[in-house]
Parts: C-alpha cells; structure tokens; sequence
C-alpha cells in the first residue's frame, strides 16, 4: 500500500517540477512547513500511546471485555477504544485475537469503532485545528456512537 | 535553537519520564519504547508523502475548483468526494487534520470537512480489506454500513451546532497553520 502512495506521490512531484520548478518549491516548503508543525505533538502522542500500550496488555483489556461483560463492557470498551490509538494493521488482528480469547462482539465492535473515531490523546492536536468546541463535541459524539455499533454489530452476528 | 527545544519540550519531558521508569521496571519501559519505536516507523513511512501531496494540492488546485465541487452549495457531489478522498487515505486520524486545514482553505464547506474527517477515521479502503481478513466480512461490512450514515449524521450535528463567526474563526485558523 505504501509503495502505492509512494509511486503516486514521486509521479506527481516530478509532474510538477517539469511543469513549474517554483511552484514545487513551494510545494515542498509548505509540506515541510505543516509536517513540522504538527510534528512535536505527534511525538507526545505516540509515546503517550506506548506507554498506554505497554500498561494495557491482552490480559488486562480481555478481563474488562469478556463476552460476558454486558454493557458495562461494551462502555469499557469504548473507553480503552478511546484512549489507546493504534494503527489499524495492530488493531484488527489484535480483536481477532481476543475475540478467540473470549471477548465478545459487541464489546469488540465497541472498541474498533472509538478506536478509530475517538482519539482522547490527540485532542490537543484536534483542537489546534478544529477548536475545543467542535473538538470536544466530535469525540463525544463519536463515543456515543460507538454503543449503537455495537448493539447493531452484535445483533448482526448473533442473528444472521 | 532554542525555539526547537520550547517546541519539542513535551516530548523531552515525557521521554525523560519514560527513561526513568525504563531504570525502575526495565521489561515495562523497554515495552513501551519499542511500541514509541514501531510507531514512529509507521508514521515516518506514510506521512511524508501525505504532506507532499498536500503541498501540491496547495500549490496546483485553485480555491475555485475546490469550491465549486466542495464548498457550500454542492451538494450531494461534495459530500461523496468528501468520502473519496477521505476513504482513500492512509495513515492515522492525526494525519487527517493538517489535510483539513488545507480543504478550509481552499473553501471546502464545513460539513464536507467533517465528513473528510469522519472517512478517514473509519471506512479507508485499505483498512477496509485488512479488516475483512482480520474479522470476517459480516463484522467489516455491518460496521461499514453503519459508519456511512453515522459520519454524515455526526458531520451535520457538529456542523450546524456552531455558528457562522465560529466556523469562519477556524477557518482563519486553518490559514494560518498552512500557509
């Protein structure tokens, strides 16, 4: 997928440099620019993520999200989903893994969908382009809707 | 110099904590190290070239044309590029807001913003079919199936909850942080 994107991204450029050598220049400055503006709160983020990551280990997530666990599970769920971010290609196998280990599909449901839509530590980030209103807003909203995926996945998969 | 080191000093100081802890629980801090490490990697990866096709998009597309297909007013035909380009990302949600930035400033609508933001968080294509491999199709479809209606229904709460002075102050904003 990568090489895909890279291959995209080196035709485009060459595109443009025989196209207008200025432009890309500037191209560039702006991409170095918004990179290097994000970029020290990316490195808080990642190492907020690790360390989250080392302390929650399998054995601690699947005793909170047991099949059995209900909806208070499928709530704890949604709050791991929320803190922790990983990248998709952890994630997925991982719920795979403890879906065999005994967690439930509604609580795994749960935990993809913050997982993905809810970032508790990247809301600095959030905000520094979106503000705190929408910011605060979005998260709780995408939390909220976190329940409703559940529900709808677990019936799907316990009925069809 | 010194600007570098006020910028990044978060990060100092909570890597400074983490070595710390590595000194006390060694099989702990070194777990989460390598976690910090393997993410880095990912993100030194997909993230450049991101940012290099946002400076182009910056630098080659007219605010016009990007208002015309995305800014208000457009429509259903905003709202599915809106999904297009958003599905076809890669990369963390992270990655998502300095593209927003950039669609603000080139006009892109509100609620088409949001709906970039939500299609990145949740239905990117290549996620997508690791996803099926990981969990099974009906997991991946159903929840797909739900995310679709649920970015669009987020996107218009959030977007017509706030007010015109609002929405023109992040997009001032956006300027800012992009140009």
């Amino acid at each position: 997928m990568n090489i895909i994107l890279y291959a995209i991204t080196l035709a485009l450029l060459l595109f443009s440099f025989f196209k207008d050598k200025r432009k890309t220049k500037t191209a560039l400055k702006k991409a170095w620019k918004s990179f290097s503006n994000i970029l020290p709160q990316m490195l808080v983020v990642l190492l907020l993520v690790g360390m989250l990551l080392a302390i929650l280990n399998e054995e601690v997530i699947l005793k909170i999200i047991g099949v059995n666990s209900g909806w208070l599970g499928v709530f704890l769920a949604s709050v791991v989903g929320s803190i922790t971010l990983i990248p998709g290609f952890i994630a997925f196998p991982t719920a795979a893994m403890l879906l065999d280990g005994g967690a439930g599909y509604m609580q795994i449901g749960a935990f993809i969908s913050s997982l993905m839509m809810v970032g508790i530590v990247t809301i600095p980030v959030e905000i520094k382009y979106f503000g705190k209103k929408i910011t605060y807003l979005r998260n709780a909203l995408a939390f909220l809707f976190s329940f409703l995926v559940a529900f709808i996945i677990g019936w799907v998969v316990n009925t069809l | 110099m010194k600007s570098i080191l006020k910028r990044y000093r978060v990060f100092l100081i909570i890597l400074l904590g983490l070595l710390i802890v590595t000194l006390f629980n060694k099989t702990l801090g070194l777990h989460a190290l390598s976690v910090t490490a393997y993410s880095l990697k990912e993100l030194l990866l997909v993230v450049p070239p991101i940012f290099i096709l946002l400076g182009l998009l910056d630098v080659w597309v007219p605010k016009e044309t990007m208002m015309k297909y995305m800014g208000e007013g457009s429509g259903i035909k905003g709202v599915l590029l809106a999904f297009i380009i958003g599905s076809a990302a890669a990369g963390p949600l992270y990655g998502a807001f300095p593209v927003a930035a950039v669609l603000m400033k080139k006009g892109v609508s509100f609620k088409n913003v949001l709906i970039f933001i939500g299609a990145w968080s949740t239905t990117k294509i290549p996620m997508l079919l690791f996803e099926i491999s990981a969990l099974g199709m009906k997991f991946a479809l159903t929840r797909l199936l739900i995310d679709i209606p649920g970015i669009i229904i987020i996107s218009f709460i959030l977007s017509s909850v706030i007010s015109k002075k609002e929405v023109k102050e992040i997009y001032e904003n956006a300027g800012d942080l992009s140009s």
